[in-house]
């Protein structure tokens, strides 16, 4: 054009100036861009560190119970136990639950036992504490596929049964785990109907192996592993051993649980272990055990049919999956 | 292509953020800091990685047809290259790890596995875009050709976020995310070819 206005000399950058500037303008497009970049990766990896603050819990020696674990079965680090877990009320991220749950109140803390019993109560932890505890090392096998061993501490629910008397009409348990949206924010977006509720039939909730757990490495339990008590059911996925117990309720039906609601055709009442029996989107022949690298089998009832396997003479797993 | 000093510079800028998130990964695998269940955090990452890539391509085109940044049209191969290099990241960790080299696994799997299936059909239908990525391949075929095959990331896309959405548990919240921002740049497109015609 030939009409352009002139541009005095004096407003036109030199170019060293220009250059310079350039080469700051490039540098803070790197160093954001970069730093940026890392941040994203680091928010979705997975948190480090787990410290272990559990206090001491005293246990007794039952040498009854014998360790069922292969010889090339090694127990799970603190790390492994407290680092990867599935608390959906606090986050559906594995690795983040450790952080969120961090400040969860669980002092005081009480439970409820009641329904079909002829001495309902409520106990306090201490109460619960003074049952006397043992030291349990299960296997625990998630329904997603992987797998620890973990040593726990507890009692078995059948002597905390035992102390509310169940009528002979009581056929099941019910369990339920505290919930509150403003300890547990990131609920809202777990996909799951809160609180959380679980269920047993009587004769598996007695059963010895069936242990309410308030320790893990000899020490109480973190929070994000269910802190102060929660129910470990060996021979069933993971899912099946309800987190952080407020109530227990003895009942003559079938109770439902949070992860049939959810998802009937895929999460059944019983939830045993089973190898021949596939989840409807993955297979459950085999396992990832955490910390190890390739898979290994999985095991019917999760390695202790011999003990449990009777419950259910004549049923078809298939079906009652 | 012509490459100006721009270009080359926006070109260095995506090859190093598009490589960081790998080389981070293998650093923390190196340290043994990818959590209790690498497999399964690599698997998770890998994944969303391409999925984030083949989103950032199809921003491409709204972004220069709203704020005029054509610049952005010479760096879309590239971003759609890390896409697939992600997806065959994500398709290795899934032969390591969840089949442990079983390669005659994959095929029941496939079968039995309806999102494995959604997952699969979108990484094949990925590889004749990778493949053909390059300038000589782009005048072989002719431009127009060449567009029209590629409109198949709008499919691969799609896939992959079914395939995403069929593996969660009941936290739908990122399978979500990433539908929402499809389903917003392929409506732009139906929208503009809409108000074209």
């Amino acid at each position: 054009m030939s009409g352009s206005p002139k541009i005095p000399s004096s407003e036109i950058t030199p170019e060293e100036t220009f250059l310079n500037r350039r080469f700051f303008m490039k540098s803070a497009v790197w160093a954001g861009s970069s730093l940026a970049t890392a941040g994203l990766y680091q928010a979705f990896a997975p948190r480090a560190e787990i410290k272990d603050v559990g206090q001491v819990i005293t246990t007794v020696s039952e040498p009854e119970i014998q360790s069922v674990l292969a010889a090339d079965e090694k127990v799970n680090s603190y790390g492994e136990i407290a680092g990867y877990n599935n608390y959906y009320e606090f986050s559906t991220d594995k690795s983040e639950v450790a952080d969120k749950a961090r400040n969860f109140v669980i002092n005081p803390w009480s439970v409820e036992l009641g329904g079909l019993v002829h001495q309902p109560r409520t106990f306090d932890l201490e109460s619960l504490l003074k049952i006397g505890s043992v030291e349990r090392t299960y296997r625990f096998r998630c329904v997603e596929g992987w797998s620890m061993v973990i040593p726990w501490v507890g009692f078995p629910l059948s002597r905390l049964l035992s102390l509310v008397q169940p009528m002979s009409q009581a056929t099941h348990v019910a369990f339920e785990t505290y919930y509150d949206i403003k300890q547990m924010p990131d609920s809202g977006s777990a996909g799951i109907d809160l609180p959380y509720i679980e269920g047993l039939r009587l004769d598996e909730a007695m059963h010895p192996l069936t242990l309410m757990a308030t320790g893990l490495y000899g020490k109480t339990l973190p929070n994000q592993n269910g802190a102060p008590i929660r129910l470990v059911v060996p021979w069933k996925y993971g899912f099946k051993s309800i987190k952080s117990v407020v109530k227990i309720t003895l009942t003559d039906k079938e109770p439902a649980t949070t992860w049939s609601l959810a998802n009937s055709r895929e999460y059944g009442f019983y939830s045993n272990v089973n190898p021949t029996v596939d989840h409807p989107r993955w297979s459950q022949a085999r396992e990832r055990r955490i910390g190890e690298s390739g898979t290994r089998e999985t095991f019917m009832f999760n390695g202790y049919a011999e003990q449990v396997a009777s419950l259910y003479a004549g049923m078809d797993l298939r079906k009652l999956f | 292509m012509i490459f100006t000093a721009d270009s080359r510079f926006h070109r260095q800028l995506i090859v190093v953020n598009g490589l960081l998130p790998a080389l981070l990964m293998l650093v923390d695998g190196w340290r043994g800091k990818l959590g209790a269940n690498p497999v399964e955090f690599v698997t998770r990452a890998t994944g969303v990685l391409t999925l984030v890539f083949l989103v950032l391509t199809l921003l491409v085109t709204p972004l220069r047809k709203i704020f005029g940044w054509n610049w952005l049209l010479k760096q879309r191969r590239l971003i759609g290259l890390y896409a697939f290099f992600y997806s065959v990241a994500h398709l290795l960790t899934y032969l390591v790890g969840d089949r442990d080299w079983q390669i005659l696994t994959v095929a029941e799997d496939v079968y039995k596995r309806p999102f494995i299936a959604v997952g699969m059909i979108s990484f094949i239908l990925m590889v004749p875009l990778a493949v053909t990525s390059t300038n000589a391949m782009i005048k072989k075929m002719g431009g127009k050709r060449w567009a029209q095959l590629h409109k198949l990331t709008y499919l691969i896309t799609i896939g992959g976020v079914v395939h995403y959405y069929m593996i969660v548990k009941s936290d739908i919240t990122y399978p979500v995310f990433f539908g929402v921002i499809t389903a917003v740049l392929l409506g732009y497109r139906a929208v503009m070819s809409f108000a074209k015609a």
